[in-house]
């Protein structure tokens, strides 16, 4: 069903969503905040630009934007697919537990800020793009991957990337040597193995956006984890 | 009723600008229009707009706008500022009547040159002599404060959400090459007319959106220049500043930006052109009592120019678009698509990274 949000406020837009059945297309979106937050078993398709906290407590439903976005998308989201035709703001997928984003172009600061995962439940994160500083800021779970895609030689990660990371994993396209880390992580080159962890992931990027999944995997990528089960030793107190 | 200064208030807020490079003159009804789409972000209880080259008749004047409590106050100024200035006019500044704005004080409006006597007298210039008169008449003069004073701009502000401010001020009557907008969001605050932003002094004004942590290490260090901070919001102290840095000691906005968003020591030490890495050393170690820290994006206005500038952090969001002649920032994109739907080259600056936008020489 189509929806006309013109001059609706953010409120109207999510009822009239929720009454609509399974399929949504919205045009017409003027930065109202909070579409989609919180549901489930739908597939919702927006044309302008959608306001912050996009798809926030997602669960489950299918967000497709076909422009930027702003802040906060994703937002403590549990399960579900937000996919970005565009480049997204600051502190995306802030805290998800679950789901999965895909962001064509590049992430604002502080991208998967506190991101976290529990036994099947493992968020997942694609930036095809660059990403700020801040990225990945206090991760405690989950999958973080940066392509770099058209980054023209610049550093494909800001300043102070992983910091107090304490779970989950990164993924950086590339040898990242001009990235500089915190002491808490272990950075290295990805294995075979752990590739295989996200080659399907990076396929399915490439089919939704249009990339030769081939090129884009045949690079070295680089891993960062934290680096002990004690992530905060020598960062609070020397134990 | 408290206000602030009895009150602490931390607060949220959106701003948004526009200029022309070509110095072509834009009615206030654009901006106004970006404002809507962040109307989520400001509570009511605040919104102001600052624009530039709108008096271009009183271009060598100038412009004092005023709030006073009452009658007798405003009869008092004028006879203190009778004793300093000529004035050339005085005038109400029209507004409407509309329901959602209430309680206004008497709003006026003077074009104003100082007396050739009392700047012999003091030995100082012009804007100097402006900028203490502001200071005496806000600090000293209960009932009377003066919002915008420079040439040949205004700000405009008030208790309301900004697209009110802007219907209630006309500004689809006035027609500038710049406009700033603010909406605000105090949180802790019954909110007052001299406490809604842009702050300004003489032509320099801000626009901001955040909460300065160093706000009374900022206070301390600049009230020994003369500066006196008689609002207690934080923005008042970054306009001090910026006159402080740009004015009177004379640095460019990039060293200014470098001052008040200055990099960390780590990322100053690892920059490899050794001129620019001494440069930055040079400034934060002169003005360190003129970081910033806390979440800021601010749009700092000035003749002829503006610049838009985050906290080092960028713990606040900010955008930039540009169409033709034109460059846009606000705290979200819509407020630019707004502005114009077919924006280019949309990005966010880095936290620290000043985004200088000046007027071609001799647009203006």
């Amino acid at each position: 069903m189509l929806i006309n949000a013109e001059n609706m406020d953010f409120k109207t837009l999510n009822q009239k969503i929720r009454e609509c059945g399974n399929e949504c297309h919205i045009i017409g979106c003027c930065g109202q905040r909070f579409i989609g937050s919180g549901m489930n078993d739908k597939n919702i398709v927006i044309d302008g630009i959608a306001g912050n906290a996009l798809g926030a407590y997602l669960n489950g439903a299918n967000i497709t934007l076909n422009s930027n976005a702003q802040d906060a998308v994703g937002d403590t989201m549990n399960e579900g697919t937000i996919i970005v035709h565009g480049s997204i703001g600051d502190a995306a997928g802030y805290a998800m537990r679950g789901g999965k984003i895909y962001i064509k172009g590049n992430a604002g600061y502080r991208a998967g800020i506190h991101m976290k995962e529990y036994k099947t439940k493992v968020p997942v994160m694609i930036i095809g793009g660059t990403a700020g500083s801040f990225l990945a800021e206090y991760q405690a779970g989950g999958t973080i991957i940066v392509l770099g895609i058209n980054s023209n030689g610049k550093k494909i990660v800001g300043n102070f990337p992983c910091t107090g990371m304490h779970g989950g994993k990164m993924f950086l396209r590339g040898n990242a040597e001009d990235i500089v880390f915190p002491g808490n992580v272990c950075v290295k080159t990805a294995d075979e193995s752990e590739l295989k962890q996200i080659e399907p992931e990076i396929t399915k990027f490439c089919n939704i956006f249009g990339y030769d999944a081939k090129e884009i995997l045949n690079s070295p990528y680089t891993i960062i984890t934290p680096d002990s089960k004690n992530p905060y030793k020598q960062m609070y107190v020397a134990n | 009723m408290n206000i602030e200064g009895q009150i602490r208030i931390p607060s949220g807020c959106a701003i948004a600008a526009v200029i022309s490079k070509e110095g072509k003159k834009m009615t206030g009804e654009k901006i106004i229009e970006a404002m809507k789409p962040m109307h989520d972000r400001s509570n009511g209880l605040g919104g102001g707009f600052t624009a530039y080259g709108i008096y271009p008749d009183y271009k060598d004047f100038y412009a004092f706008h005023m709030f006073f409590n009452d009658r007798s106050c405003r009869k008092n100024c004028e006879v203190f500022l009778k004793d300093r200035f000529e004035i050339i006019k005085s005038e109400i500044i029209p507004t409407r009547k509309i329901p959602s704005i209430t309680d206004e004080p008497i709003i006026w409006r003077y074009f104003v040159t100082p007396l050739r006597s009392m700047l012999a007298s003091y030995q100082i210039d012009e804007n100097e002599f402006v900028a203490r008169t502001v200071m005496k008449i806000n600090s000293e003069m209960p009932g009377c404060y003066i919002f915008s004073s420079g040439k040949n701009m205004g700000a405009f502000k008030a208790v309301g959400y900004p697209e009110d401010v802007g219907v209630f001020y006309r500004l689809e009557e006035y027609k500038g090459y710049c406009w700033t907008a603010h909406g605000r969001y105090p949180t802790n605050t019954p909110g007052w007319w001299g406490g809604a932003h842009p702050f300004t002094l003489l032509d320099y004004s801000v626009v901001h959106n955040g909460e300065i942590s160093s706000y009374d290490a900022n206070r301390r260090f600049i009230e020994m220049f003369g500066y006196k901070c008689t609002l207690q919001t934080d923005t008042e102290v970054i306009t001090y500043i910026m006159d402080y840095l740009i004015r009177r000691q004379k640095l460019s906005l990039k060293d200014a930006a470098n001052v008040i968003a200055a990099p960390f020591w780590s990322t100053i030490a690892s920059i490899k052109d050794e001129e620019e890495k001494e440069r930055l050393k040079f400034l934060r170690t002169v003005f360190s009592s003129l970081l910033i820290t806390g979440p800021f994006s601010i749009v700092f206005g000035f003749n002829g120019g503006l610049m838009a500038l985050n906290d080092r952090l960028k713990l606040r969001s900010m955008v930039v678009g540009e169409k033709d002649d034109k460059v846009f920032i606000a705290s979200e994109e819509t407020a630019i698509r707004v502005m114009e739907p077919n924006a280019e080259n949309i990005y966010a600056p880095s936290g620290g990274e000043a985004v200088i936008v000046k007027v071609k020489d001799g647009a203006i």
